[in-house]
């Protein structure tokens, strides 16, 4: 089978579409009853792909053959069993999986959060989900960090992928090392030796931490990696009292002067908390430089500075996406596709997820039925990027100063004590942190006229003390 | 509240929703049953006992009007809230969220034709 179509950047562009080479027209490729399809990468994006086409199947009496292929067993303590991630489930996507009916139970959450510290050098802000709910989750993506004897709480994807397995996917626990054309347009997966029977649908779910992507040469499918850049990851292990009375069940998210540092959080969970660093290629000299930080020391119990003794990663972070994420009969979802910028990188899993799914039972599985059906999901998420881009580097000026730090913590601060007011600043950086809107959306808030103006007069505020101290 | 519970918990009795109060969210059981009842003349008719992972309050995401039942939690009850603006932003993007409600709404009218079958031919009997 020759070539179906050719990938190519389209991180910044406007329509990917134009000069591809599919062959079939809208629908031409339809799954019927006892259809294969094949999904590589049992991660977020892999097990809610399997949940959401099995469902959608069985509401138009399909009736489908699933099989995931995951080689990493989520029930093991340490990297090997885990997909490295922060381990936040953003607001939006507790609501949105509800209203699936996939809850998420307590033996999974290790802490629900309700509201989210904002630290500066100096101050402090706490800002409370707007309805003071636990609506935000803290889980680990794998069963605990290294060296943990007995994991108290389940793995979010091993959660997930039983979600698939109980609707009746099968698993297999082998890695796919390459893919090959059978003569007639479907796709065989290659393990070593061995080979699969053919696939109707073959989905990529591999995410950007492995080199899975490569697999597609197999395919004569011309790609480019998405961007990627180096976080840094690392479980502080805490007894569970020591998590509570330093961190509660707050996200505790710090606005610091630190080149190459986009976002630092600690996650409180069950007992560690989670450091979260993202930014330009994270090194160890800047995370120890932001351990040392009296703010983030305040934090953490007494002599948590060296990190390298504990479970740390540095996984990458899409941060560009790289590929048209399909072609007759393949299509790429969650990271390994497009997925949302520095934010809640799981719920843009799920909804490139259901878009794929969705599209495949109710339209087909051709190029272009996911360029049709498919597509506009992951043009969202691409153009809302762009604003995201600006919006982080506002942000970045506004880190770089004292004063509009301060500024920043003073108006939020003010607006949580005021009962009633419009909180503008607390909703926008409630936006910005959690993800629960879209950049757009954190974006408008900031161009209102009386935002502008009430963060200026702050701004004056908190520059007047130091003109007089230095006079 | 174990420390991973997610929603906000109500204590046996505790009311979530209240008949002609506005509203704007609906709300998924996470833990706990909660009884819907409608009120006539000062007296309570419990129309409903819902169970973990049914919803109530959908009727505020799609029309602007009061609460059309009270519901109280049956034995303490963990409930998570589904903002309206979330809500139909996802739906806009992604139509089949609604699936799930609307089976769950038929299935109430359902339910409420066999009621109505029910009332009228003992009435006429
Ligand atoms: C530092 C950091 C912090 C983050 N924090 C958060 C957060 O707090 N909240 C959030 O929502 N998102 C967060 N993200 C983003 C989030 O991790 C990803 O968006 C999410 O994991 C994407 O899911 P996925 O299923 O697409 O990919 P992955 O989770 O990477 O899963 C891919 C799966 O494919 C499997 N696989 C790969 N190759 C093969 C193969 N050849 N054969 C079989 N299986 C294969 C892998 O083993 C893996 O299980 C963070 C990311 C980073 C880097």
């Amino acid at each position: 089978m020759g070539v179906h179509m050719s990938a190519a950047d389209h991180g910044d562009v406007a329509d990917p579409w134009l000069g591809t080479g599919s062959t079939a027209a809208p629908s031409d490729l339809q799954l019927v009853d006892g259809s294969r399809v094949g999904v590589i990468g049992g991660g977020p994006a892999g097990s809610l792909f399997t949940v959401f086409l099995l469902e959608m199947a069985e509401r138009v009496g399909l009736s489908l053959d699933v099989t995931i292929h995951e080689a990493r067993d989520f029930t093991r303590p340490g990297p090997a069993g885990c997909n490295h991630c922060g381990g936040i489930i953003s607001e939006t996507l507790v609501q949105s999986l509800a209203a699936e009916g996939i809850l998420l139970p307590p033996t999974v959450v290790q802490r629900g959060i309700d509201s989210y510290t904002l630290h500066t050098d100096r101050d402090r802000v706490r800002i409370e989900t707007p309805l003071q709910e636990k609506r935000i989750a803290a889980v680990f993506r794998g069963s605990g960090p290294r060296g943990l004897s007995e994991p108290k709480w389940e793995s979010f994807d091993n959660h997930l992928l039983g979600l698939a397995t109980e609707r009746g996917a099968h698993l297999v626990r082998k890695r796919v090392e390459g893919l090959d054309w059978a003569d007639d347009g479907r796709t065989r997966f290659r393990f070593g030796k061995e080979e699969s029977e053919p696939f109707d649908l073959t989905v990529l779910a591999v995410g950007v931490n492995g080199t899975a992507l490569k697999l597609l040469g197999d395919l004569g499918i011309e790609y480019r990696l998405p961007g990627t850049t180096k976080t840094h990851i690392c479980e502080i292990p805490m007894e569970q009292e020591s998590v509570d009375e330093h961190l509660g069940t707050s996200m505790h998210v710090f606005l610091l002067n630190i080149p190459r540092l986009e976002f630092a959080a600690l996650i409180p969970k069950g007992e560690h908390v989670t450091l979260c660093l993202l930014g330009d290629d994270i090194d160890d000299a800047l995370v120890q430089r932001f351990l040392a930080c009296p703010e983030v020391q305040r934090c953490l119990p007494d002599g948590t500075g060296d990190f390298k003794r504990l479970c740390h990663c540095s996984p990458r972070l899409n941060i560009r996406a790289g590929l048209m994420p399909f072609a007759d009969r393949v299509v790429m979802i969650g990271d390994c596709g497009v997925t949302r910028l520095y934010k809640d990188g799981i719920g843009a899993a799920q909804r490139t997820a259901k878009a794929a799914a969705a599209t495949a039972v109710l339209h087909g599985i051709s190029a272009e039925d996911f360029r049709r059906h498919m597509w506009p999901v992951c043009r969202a998420i691409n153009g809302d990027n762009r604003l995201g881009r600006m919006v982080f580097r506002l942000t970045g000026l506004l880190q770089r100063f004292g004063f509009t730090r301060r500024a920043i913590v003073r108006m939020a601060a003010s607006e949580q004590r005021r009962a009633g007011s419009r909180r503008r600043m607390s909703l926008a950086l409630w936006d910005m942190f959690t993800g629960s809107a879209p950049y757009r959306e954190v974006l408008l808030r900031t161009l209102h006229p009386l935002f502008g103006l009430r963060l200026m007069w702050d701004m004056a505020v908190c520059a007047v003390p130091r003109r007089r101290a230095r006079s | 509240m174990a420390n991973g519970a997610l929603g906000r918990e109500y204590q046996d009795g505790e009311t979530i929703v209240r008949q002609r109060e506005a509203g704007d969210c609906m709300f998924v059981i996470q833990e706990g049953q909660v009884e819907v009842l409608g009120e006539r003349e000062g007296e309570e008719v419990r129309l409903a006992v819902l169970d973990k992972s049914d919803f109530f309050g959908e009727m505020a995401l799609f029309e602007r009007d009061v609460r059309s039942a009270t519901v109280r939690a049956l034995g303490p009850a963990r409930v998570l809230t589904l903002d309206r603006r979330t809500f139909l932003r996802r739906i806009q993007e992604d139509p089949s969220l609604a699936f799930r409600i609307l089976e769950k709404m038929s299935n109430r009218i359902r339910e409420l034709n066999a009621e109505v079958v029910r009332l009228r031919s003992r009435a006429q009997t």
